[in-house]
Formats: C-alpha cells, sequence, structure tokens
C-alpha cells in the first residue's frame, strides 16, 4: 500500500485569510486618498516593487531568527556588499550596461547579482562562524556583537570603495517607463516585481516541497524536536544564514538600482524597515515576510506621496497597529 | 540473560542552578518494557531528556548497546535507532500528518518513498492517521496529536523507543489503542522505555519498573512483583493498583 495521495498543497490548507486581505485593503484606502487613479497605479506598482527587494531581503533574517533564535543586527553589511560587489560588476561591464539591448543589459546584471549575492553569502558563513557562534543563546550579546561587526563591515566598505555615495546608474533598456492608461510605471520597478515574486515563488517551493524546506519549517517551529529525530540543526541553520545573506546581497544589488546609487550605511538604514517586516510578519514566518514587506513597501509610498514628513513613522505606526491586532505579528510561528 | 539495551550509572542533571537528577541508576533490559514511574518532579521527565543528550549529564555514564551515549549529541543519539516522543508530543503543528511523519523517515525524500509495509501498519494501528493525512497537525485532538507522536517515532524500525507519558490527557478508547500499539512494537522485538502516571496502563504493558523519588531510583524490580504487593505500592508510591 502507498501513501494516500495530496488532496491539495499543505500551504493552502488552513491558510488564515485576513492578513492576506490587508494588503489589498490598504491599497483600497489609499485610492480615495490619493485622488488620482494613474498616481495611484503609479504608487502601488513602487510600493509593490520596493515591497518585494525587502522582502527578498528579510526572508533570510527572519528564518535565521526562527530557527535558532539568532538576533541578527548586522544583516545590514550582506545588503550594503552584495550592493558594492555588484556595482564594481556593473563599472566593468559598461559597455554592456550602456547599450539599450536588454539581452547585453542582463548579461551585465544577472552576473553582477550572482557575484554580489556569492560574496555576501560567504561573508555570512564567516560572519556566523566567527561573531554570532560564540554568543547562541544570548540575546544581548547578540544585539551588541553582531551590531558591531556591521559597523566593522561598514567600515571596510568605505576603505574599499571609499566613504562616498557612489552612483549605480540602472542600465540602459531598464530606464524609463511604460505607460498603462495614463499612469507611468518605471521598467525596472516591473523587473523587481517580476524577480521579487520569483524569488518568493522559489523560496515557497523549497520550504514546501523539499526535505530541506520540511527541516526548515520544523526547525522553525520546535528544533529541539528536530534534533531528536537525528538531524543536525546547527548544519541546517549555517546553510540558512549562508542562504540569507546571499539572498540580502541581492536585495542589496536590486535596492541599489532601485536608488540609483550606493552608500556604506546602505545596510544600516534599510535594516530599519527589515525589522519591521518581519516583526509586523511574525518572527520565523516567511509568508508572514512577505505580506510586512508588501504593507511597509505600499505604505512608504503612499505616505511619502500624502505626506512625505510621516514617511517612517507610518511604517512603525503601522507595526505598532498590527500588533495591537496580533501580538506575534500576522502569522505567529506556532510553539514559539 | 542479555547485556541490557539501556544503562545509566551514577546520572546528575543540573539544569541551571538546579540540581535535578542524583546519581540515576537505571537498567533497561532489552526488548521489553520499563516503566518509570513517580510523583511529579521525580526526574522522570529529567532522566529522559538526559538520556537523549537534550539535557547534559553533569556526571554518571550512560551506555546504549554498551556504547557510551553520555557526551553524544541529541541527533547521533537518535541515529543509533532511539526515538523519543516528549510530553508535550513535540509534533510540529504547522506540518501536515504526512509531512511529520515525512520527517522522521530519514530515508524517504517524498511520502511515496516511505516504506509501504510499515506506513500501512502504523494505518492500522492508528487509522485517524490516513483520514487526516493531509490535515494540519496543529488541528488535531490530543489523542490524535498522541498517536502522531507514536507514529512519527516508528515510522523506522528502532531499538528503542522512550515515550514520556503516553497515556496524558487520553481518553479511554485511546489509551486502549495506544496500549496495543506498544504490545505490538513489544512483539517486533522493541525495547520501550516508559514513563507513566496511569497506573493501570503501566500494569498492562510493564515488564520491568523503576520508581523514582527525588531525583534518585528508590525501586528497580518486575512489574508483576510491584502489582501483587499492595503495601510496595502504598510504600513507593502512595496507593494501591
Amino acid at each position: 500500500m502507498s501513501a494516500p495521495q495530496s488532496a491539495r498543497s499543505p500551504l493552502l490548507s488552513g491558510i488564515d485569510w485576513p492578513p492576506l486581505l490587508l494588503v489589498p485593503a490598504l491599497a483600497l484606502i489609499a485610492l480615495p486618498l490619493v485622488g488620482s487613479p494613474s498616481s495611484w497605479i503609479t504608487l502601488t506598482v513602487a510600493g509593490l516593487a520596493m515591497g518585494l527587494i525587502i522582502f527578498i531581503m528579510a526572508s533570510g533574517l527572519t528564518l535565521v531568527f526562527g530557527l535558532m533564535d539568532i538576533l541578527n543586527f548586522g544583516h545590514g553589511l550582506f545588503i550594503a556588499l552584495g550592493g558594492f560587489v555588484a556595482g564594481s560588476v556593473l563599472a566593468g561591464l559598461s559597455d554592456w550596461t550602456g547599450t539599450g539591448s536588454w539581452a547585453l543589459n542582463l548579461a551585465a546584471v544577472l552576473p553582477a547579482m550572482a557575484v554580489g549575492m556569492l560574496v555576501a553569502g560567504a561573508v555570512g558563513l564567516a560572519f556566523e562562524r566567527f561573531i554570532v557562534r560564540p554568543v547562541y543563546g544570548q540575546h544581548l550579546k547578540q544585539i551588541l556583537i553582531t551590531m558591531g561587526g556591521m559597523i566593522i563591515g561598514e567600515e571596510l566598505i568605505k576603505v574599499i570603495w571609499g566613504p562616498l555615495q557612489i552612483a549605480l546608474p540602472l542600465p540602459e533598456a531598464m530606464r524609463g517607463s511604460v505607460l498603462l492608461g495614463e499612469a507611468s510605471i518605471e521598467k525596472y520597478r516591473l523587473l523587481a516585481v517580476g524577480v521579487g515574486l520569483i524569488i518568493f515563488a522559489l523560496l515557497m517551493w523549497v520550504l514546501a516541497r523539499t526535505k530541506v524546506g520540511l527541516l526548515i519549517r520544523a526547525g522553525v517551529q520546535d528544533r529541539e524536536m528536530v534534533e531528536a529525530l537525528g538531524y543536525r540543526i546547527r548544519r541546517l541553520f549555517v546553510g540558512v544564514f549562508a542562504a540569507g545573506s546571499a539572498l540580502a546581497g541581492l536585495g542589496g544589488v536590486m535596492w541599489g538600482l532601485y536608488q540609483q546609487n550606493l552608500t556604506p550605511q546602505m545596510g544600516a538604514q534599510v535594516n530599519v524597515l527589515i525589522f519591521i517586516v518581519i516583526i509586523i510578519g511574525g518572527l520565523g514566518s516567511t509568508g508572514g515576510a512577505l505580506i510586512g514587506a508588501l504593507l511597509v513597501g505600499l505604505m512608504a509610498n503612499y505616505t511619502g506621496f500624502l505626506l512625505p514628513k510621516l514617511a517612517l513613522f507610518s511604517n512603525i505606526a503601522l507595526m505598532a497597529a498590527i500588533l495591537l491586532w496580533r501580538p506575534q505579528g500576522v502569522y505567529p510561528v506556532v510553539n514559539r | 540473560m542479555s547485556a541490557p539495551l539501556l544503562e545509566l550509572r551514577g546520572v546528575h542533571t543540573h539544569i541551571g542552578a538546579y540540581h535535578i537528577l542524583h546519581g540515576v541508576d537505571l537498567v533497561v533490559p532489552r526488548g521489553e518494557v520499563t516503566l518509570l514511574l513517580g510523583r511529579n518532579g521525580a526526574g522522570k521527565t529529567t532522566t529522559l531528556r538526559t538520556i537523549m543528550g537534550l539535557w547534559r549529564a553533569s556526571s554518571g555514564r550512560i551506555h546504549l548497546d554498551g556504547q557510551d551515549i553520555t557526551q553524544l549529541p541529541t541527533p547521533d543519539i537518535a541515529l543509533r535507532r532511539v526515538a523519543y516522543v516528549p510530553e508535550n508530543m513535540g509534533v510540529f503543528a504547522d506540518l501536515t500528518v504526512r509531512e511529520n511523519l515525512l520527517l522522521a523517515a530519514r530515508s524517504a525524500k517524498r511520502a511515496s518513498q516511505i516504506d509501504s509495509n510499515r506506513l500501512q501498519w502504523i494505518f492500522e494501528l492508528f487509522p485517524a492517521m490516513k483520514t487526516f493525512w493531509n490535515h494540519p497537525a496543529g488541528k488535531l485532538s490530543g489523542g490524535q496529536k498522541q498517536m502522531l507522536a507514536v507514529s512519527r517515532a516508528i515510522i523506522e524500525p528502532r531499538e528503542l523507543l522512550i515515550v514520556d507519558e503516553p497515556s496524558k490527557g487520553l481518553a479511554p478508547a485511546i489509551i486502549e489503542n495506544m496500549i496495543e500499539a506498544f504490545a505490538q512494537l513489544k512483539a517486533r522485538g522493541v525495547t520501550l522505555l516508559l514513563v507513566e502516571q496511569n497506573l493501570y496502563f503501566a500494569r498492562q504493558l510493564g515488564d520491568t519498573v523503576a520508581v523514582m523519588d527525588e531525583g534518585r531510583i528508590v525501586h528497580h524490580g518486575s512489574m508483576q512483583a510491584l502489582s501483587d504487593s499492595p503495601d510496595l505500592q502504598h510504600a513507593l508510591l502512595g496507593l494501591a493498583l
């Protein structure tokens, strides 16, 4: 006899729908406030693009916390590193980025992303070994030492690339906008949405359909039990830490291209948004991180348009409102 | 008589500043069911967690099949065909029944690769596992969660099965179900070490019994002898079976 067939995806069984409705609800609430439908479409796409880039950066961090209870305040270092390394690669391939050919532009951007991810992942491995591992189980020390690690990393970036802002122009074919009715949507933002969705789909596939993903999901819930089943969770954690660092590096490349510049402090600046996202999502929850990131991206763009001075405050207010509703985030991880 | 499968000698365990186990000596004979009894706080759960390496013995030795496992990490102990079901059952609530079992079937990458004969046997023991195959474990009843926890522990062949309070909070019908499952496991040659408060359950299954108090084994003998002696029951447990 064989195992009964799966009738439906485990990820769809027992879905908690209200948090999923928050994203369209926020967009719909913003529509009358923004007024013009074309401006609303532009802002919404910008918000989704920003949200998906933040999700790419945050997904690794939330799993790292979920698996090993590690508060890594140094995550921003991998973001900045990914951005700067990719910036150097792109600078070396300026002949390809300067043409209007999508093929040549992608031939420059994709290797730049790959190298950025590789370097961020490798530095992540060393960061875990020498900075994080000695302070397992000690939250206060984790906060201090990982922040210290990020400051040192930032200074090293200044030594290598200099302390000033570096321009990171978009490749030629990715510049400009497409028109959707009267709404103007930047091509790069559409690309960012596409890449973000691919990364999300890939992550969900790994988490839902592979044994490693199953182990990660189980480890986030009860790592002791995973060990009692014969799995070495620390090895898994090291892998997740490196993968999360690489994803942060990818996010850094995309964020740099989104902003069209790089600064050594960019990681530390984005760190605040990332922590808001993973707290809104529920520490350890990948799906929650996506909801949190989209909410933060949309909120930042809507308030940036309507009330620019309240842009950062709006996300903190959003986090506070969500925590009043669900104190452990929109998708709290069971057993934590 | 064959060598015991599991042997603890003078095991002390500290949890933070607290000294919980004070030199536990315990012998678990191969192929038998050993019951660990005692009042709340006697150190039964700590003993099981120390065997599994979830809490580290501060002194003393633990031998499994003649090998010293005292300082081995938990996964290495589990890989020696030892399964553990904790008091809270340890099911992964966000994972389905299928995923919980797949995780425990180390050699399988997909549910279709789980040993079908073994799965069939589990479905016969616990039909609810088949009924709720794609159900999130968190939505199961307490009894079904316990069935899942035990199913997960036996999805692959084991030498030793350690279960902390298997009958806790279960309805009588499910307790009978659980007794039948453990009896079948014993018949297959699996050694069982069970912590139990339910004396009916203990009497149905136990070959040998160890009674703990204040972090020590204060009695070790056959279940039959304890069952037949009201005086011993009063002295050790404060009640009659």
